[in-house]
């Protein structure tokens, strides 16, 4: 077995499927560790990761830090708001100046697109920066890697082998990072991908992508193994793109009453934080079946296990 | 790479009886001892000795255990080769238990180490023991000696003991070899 094929995790885009295979398999691994009474191991001891978080997180952060923690590295917190950035700072110079105290890995997350590409690629320019390795953490509407591979840890923890299985992400594609990354995650791991979301929801084009679309929510309930339903982004909406939460709810929004009356119904995943009542009713969110916390629990092992890899490359 | 027999798969049984018949003596005097193979090659002795056991004494029944070390290596960062995890199989909490530890050969001892360090994840067990096939004597790199030993070699740290089991390799043999990787 190789390496990963990267030095970064940027996107889904930049692994291939044997990498994604690897991080899998490796996370099994890293989900027995978090079982023991001590969920603790020394790996990552002589390595120094800064999170920059410059966009609000609770999950992925929380998530990440723990990773870290339970692979003993030594964790630098940042966020956005209440640093040098208000004073006018650039992010490469932010970035800089951390690199400079010898930090290891970057964590980031930032609301512009290509962000972490930008970070990776400008780095690489500085003497002082040019070993730090970048994680994407969420870049704007563009990829949220990690995400999307502990989907796919979650998805195949039920379904086995995901080749020919049909997967759905339902909801608001046009902003969602999560879309992207899960679309091509799953695509290299031989899954079938469609979407469902209003018109006004779905980019345009997307078929491209080698995705079904859908515009009813029954349909695909019916004919998929997995939902994964996305959060409506209010925050970066602009302007209308639906009447109302409640002409959401009725139309696109999952509810017991859709999965009743089927034999195998889908696998339901939410990648968090969840609107209740709006694209997901409170009843399937806390259904014994429901994976959403799994998804949680996943997310730890799977950061583990992309930590260690990138870490461990010679 | 040029390798020479050193023991042959009559020789081998042997000495798993052997040292099977040892844990039964063990046992003897400190009852119910959890066996743990080290991942990945420690796996095919302790499945041996666990055979041998079930043989000698059908009445008794073993705890038993697989350890992985990947992520309590020393050598992390350090070395060419990409780690690769295998699965931890430990069911059975280690407090206040004697411990013994299987592996197939014995080198530099860092291996031990890290298993020592691995094991505590689960529980302060009152004792380990170690047992191995092959004791490599002169190559040890910290302190740390075997407590079971099948045969002892005189090879050098150039050369490589190769312990080939029937069920992965096809037959049962020991092979010593030098060793050209850097």
């Amino acid at each position: 077995m190789n390496s990963l094929s990267v030095r970064h995790l940027l996107g889904i885009n930049e692994l291939n499927s044997e990498d994604i295979q690897r991080i899998l398999s490796t996370a099994t691994e890293f989900k027995e560790v978090l079982q023991r009474p001590i969920k603790k191991v020394p790996s990552l001891r002589d390595i120094t990761i800064a999170n920059l978080f410059f966009e609000n997180s609770t999950r992925t952060k929380l998530s990440f830090e723990l990773a870290q923690k339970r692979l003993s590295a030594d964790v630098l917190n940042f966020s956005g708001s209440q640093s040098s950035l208000a004073k006018g700072e650039t992010l490469v110079d932010t970035a800089n100046n951390i690199l400079a105290m010898k930090v290891d890995m970057v964590v980031i997350r930032h609301s512009a697109p290509g962000s972490s590409h930008f970070l990776a690629k400008r780095l690489a320019g500085f003497p002082k920066s040019k070993h730090a390795q970048i994680i994407n953490a969420g870049d704007g509407t563009h990829e949220h890697p990690t995400q999307a591979l502990l989907d796919a840890f979650t998805l195949q923890e039920h379904l086995g082998n995901l080749a020919e299985k049909r997967i759905a992400i339902v909801g608001d594609i046009l902003h969602s990072r999560v879309a992207l990354s899960n679309i091509r995650c799953l695509q290299k791991l031989g899954a079938k991908v469609s979407v469902c979301g209003p018109p006004t929801l779905i980019p345009k084009h997307i078929e491209q992508l080698g995705v079904k679309v859908y515009h009813r929510l029954q349909d695909v309930v019916n004919s998929h193994d997995a939902l994964n339903m996305l959060r409506i982004q209010k925050e970066r909406q602009e302007g209308s793109y639906f009447p109302g939460n409640y002409e959401y709810a009725r139309f696109y929004g999952l509810q017991q009453q859709h999965l009743l009356g089927i034999d195998r119904p889908p696998l339901v995943l939410h990648p968090g934080p969840m609107n209740r009542g709006v694209e997901i009713s409170s009843e399937v969110a806390d259904r014994p079946e429901s994976l959403i916390l799994d998804q949680v629990e996943n997310g730890v092992a799977v950061r583990m296990a992309v930590l260690f890899l990138l870490a461990s490359r010679p | 790479m040029q390798s020479r027999l050193l023991w042959n798969g009559k020789h081998m049984q042997e000495r798993i009886q052997r040292l099977a018949i040892q844990v039964l003596e063990f046992h003897a005097q400190y009852p119910n001892p959890v066996l743990i193979g080290v991942q990945p090659r420690g796996t095919f002795l302790a499945h041996r000795i666990q055979e041998a056991l079930a043989q000698l004494a059908p009445e008794l029944s073993w705890d038993f255990g697989l350890l992985d070390i990947t992520f309590h290596r020393d050598d992390f960062r350090r070395r060419n080769k990409p780690a690769e995890p295998a699965a931890t199989q430990l069911s059975v909490s280690l407090e206040n238990r004697r411990v013994i530890l299987i592996d197939d050969v014995l080198y530099t001892g860092r291996t031990i180490r890290a298993a020592l360090d691995a094991l505590q994840s689960f529980g302060r067990p009152s004792s380990v023991q170690l047992l191995v096939l092959v004791d490599r004597r002169l190559t040890r790199e910290l302190p740390i000696q075997a407590d079971f030993v099948g045969f002892k070699a005189e090879s050098q740290s150039h050369q490589k003991i190769l312990v080939e089991w029937e069920e992965f390799h096809g037959q049962d043999q020991i092979l010593v070899a030098n060793d050209n990787t850097p």
